[in-house]
């Protein structure tokens, strides 16, 4: 898992039901992202299969995004068990999706990763940030503050995967426990 | 406890759990393919050394499907990844494209091929996983990294599924599928109605139906978010995977007044043939509402609708008609494309009665169209098409093109619509 708490930076919102193809279209999962030119590669092309009318995620030279928070709605990450898909946001440089909630796989995926931190806030966000906004995400305090303004809201406390999280992915948590060797 | 928590249960040797518990559980079957496995892959050696070993040999099945007849330079490398791989491991079960031991579809294969038994956990890097349930089985889907950790280790740590019932009582009206059933409960419960939860569908209906349609019912579980299907094994079970595998199992069956989460009751009469209109699974409407709306294209094919009970309820309506537009058959397994030449409606193989209706020369079996995939990919939309097809995903860009439209529905309504052009309700025909 990232190790910094706190991630400061421009937002990026969606909305709801953001699925795996629009995060990351299948015609890239020929990629393989253990091998670190194509995780480079993915993350070039995150969210690569939102319509048009978005602007770009991965806008940067290098291919990498400018927007290190993602917001969402209910239901992020639906749809694919691709790795790809968080694999493709923490490739870009993204460190947090807040989202309202989660299809079980992507979070679970995230988690595992340990490529970004899944966050679910306890109110609807989407109407609250713009795409650009500047936001600090507060991993301890569990919130998310808006700094044009200052107005803080709340994010839900991670439950029970926060020792995974804590250990920095699945790997490091068996381990952690002795369930795996070290 | 109920037939998903009697399987955890056993699998992770605790006596009793309850939903929310986290758990080790031991994985009866791994489950990959070509586009998930080179990274798992990557991730066990990387975690547990270039010289590890797999925990099974016996346990881990490899089922290359989605990117296959592609000349796509890295889908072949990816399929050179897992030849070698099964190699280095022995690994008794790898289907190798290209040979006579290529499958097709892993979630068609694997049951056909005896790899999915009553009572049993498998884990699979594919979400439509949750297909298996539909045999008994504890099926779910995960990512390259748990899969890499089942690899090596043999278990993973889950949280228990709380339990949604699906009561279907009833006779099944003429021209009405599972997956009709499916598309009527994800448009009622919504693509999140059911996350993190598993979607146990029981009743007589359920009954009533083959093994194929089961797999149709729990195959799209996860498109309303579940961790799992489920239907509890009957004679049609036992009958089915005994005729394909010689390993003993143990069948679990819930407890009568195992606790669920809720239950919801249909009485299949009365509910009539739907689709799911662009771009979500659960954007239900009736298929006679949608007469209006023009079709480029008919796909019958996938884990969803390309296994050979679908190609027959195709047939039926397609016989000694002729086709309106494009439409394009994708048998999910060699299995399956052999059944088009064996199975006879009246005399006519399914292959005849598709071909003399007018479609695009039959695929081999893959995943083809499903998801896009390479640009080159058997069915790929390229532009603005509207699209009827008997798969599980209608996401934007799901089958390629960003513009084009799918609207999901049976096999029964996409052949309808074939003959049609327009969505066209199969009791109209």
């Amino acid at each position: 898992m990232p190790k910094d708490t706190l991630i400061r930076g421009p937002v990026y919102v969606l909305e709801d039901n953001i699925d795996t193809d629009l995060l990351i279209p299948a015609c890239y999962l020929n990629l393989v992202p253990t091998i670190p030119e194509e995780y480079r590669k993915l993350g070039s092309y995150a969210l690569a299969g939102l319509p048009d009318s978005f602007p770009k995620f991965a806008s940067n030279a290098d291919g990498t995004t400018p927007f290190p928070i993602v917001i969402g709605g209910r239901n992020f990450g639906c749809g694919s068990s691709r790795e790809h898909a968080p694999i493709a946001l923490g490739a870009a440089g993204a460190k947090a999706v807040v989202a309202e909630s989660y299809a079980r796989i992507f979070f679970r995926n995230s988690v595992a990763t340990g490529e970004i931190f899944p966050l679910e806030s306890a109110q609807r966000l989407c109407g609250e940030f713009k795409t650009g906004d500047l936001a600090e995400v507060d991993i301890e305090k569990s919130t998310i503050t808006r700094l044009s303004d200052g107005k803080v809201f709340a994010l839900k406390p991670v439950g029970a995967v926060a020792p995974v999280i804590a250990a920095g992915g699945m790997f490091a948590y068996a381990r952690e426990i002795g369930m795996i060797k070290k | 406890m109920t037939i998903t928590e009697k399987i955890l249960a056993r699998e992770s040797g605790a006596k009793l759990i309850s939903p929310g518990d986290n758990i080790w559980v031991n994985a009866g079957i791994l489950l990959t393919h070509d586009v998930c496995g080179p990274g798992t892959i990557g991730i066990f050696h990387r975690e547990f050394g270039k010289d590890a070993k797999v925990f099974d040999p016996e346990k881990i099945v490899i089922l290359p499907d989605h990117y296959i007849y592609t000349a796509d330079e890295k889908a072949h490398r990816n399929v050179d990844t897992l030849r070698a791989f099964a190699k280095e491991q022995k690994l008794p079960y790898f289907y190798d494209p290209g040979t006579s031991s290529y499958c097709g579809v892993c979630h068609v294969a694997l049951p056909e091929l005896g790899h999915v038994r009553p009572g049993e956990t498998i884990f699979g890097t594919d979400s439509h996983t949750c297909t298996h349930g539909a045999l008994g089985a504890f099926s779910t889907g995960i990512g390259n990294t748990d899969a890499g950790f089942i690899m090596g280790a043999g278990k993973l740590l889950i949280k228990v599924p709380p339990t949604l019932r699906f009561v279907l009582d009833g006779e099944m009206p003429a021209f009405l599928s599972a997956k009709d059933l499916i598309l009527h409960i994800i448009g009622d419960i919504g693509v999140d109605g059911a996350t993190y939860c598993a979607m146990e569908f029981t009743g007589s209906a359920i009954s009533a139906l083959g093994i194929d349609e089961r797999c149709t019912i729990c195959n799209m579980a996860v498109e309303a978010g579940a961790k799992n299907g489920i239907i509890a094994p009957d004679q049609k079970t036992l009958d089915y995977v005994k005729a394909r595998t010689k390993k003993p199992f143990e069948p679990l069956f819930g407890d009568p007044d195992a606790r669920v989460l809720s239950e919801r009751r249909y009485d299949v009469s009365k509910l009539e043939p739907v689709v799911a209109k662009p771009h979500l699974p659960d954007n239900k409407a009736l298929a006679r509402a949608c007469r209006d709306v023009k079709v480029d294209q008919v796909y019958i094919g996938s884990c969803t609708g390309g296994k050979l009970e679908d190609f027959v309820m195709a047939a039926k309506i397609m016989k000694g008609r002729k086709v309106a537009v494009r439409t394009l058959i994708v048998p999910a397994t060699r299995t399956v494309e052999q059944g088009l030449v064996d199975t006879k409606i009246g005399g006519q193989s399914l292959r005849e009665i598709f071909e003399s209706a007018g479609v695009e020369p039959i695929a081999p079996p893959s995943c083809a169209a499903c998801l896009g995939g390479p640009i080159d990919t058997f069915g790929r939309t390229h532009g603005k098409e509207v699209v009827v097809s008997t798969t599980n995903r209608n996401f934007i860009g799901r089958m390629g093109s960003k513009e084009s439209q799918i609207y999901l529905a049976s096999p029964y309504t996409a052949a309808a619509t074939a003959l049609t052009g327009h969505i066209t309700d199969p009791r109209d025909i």
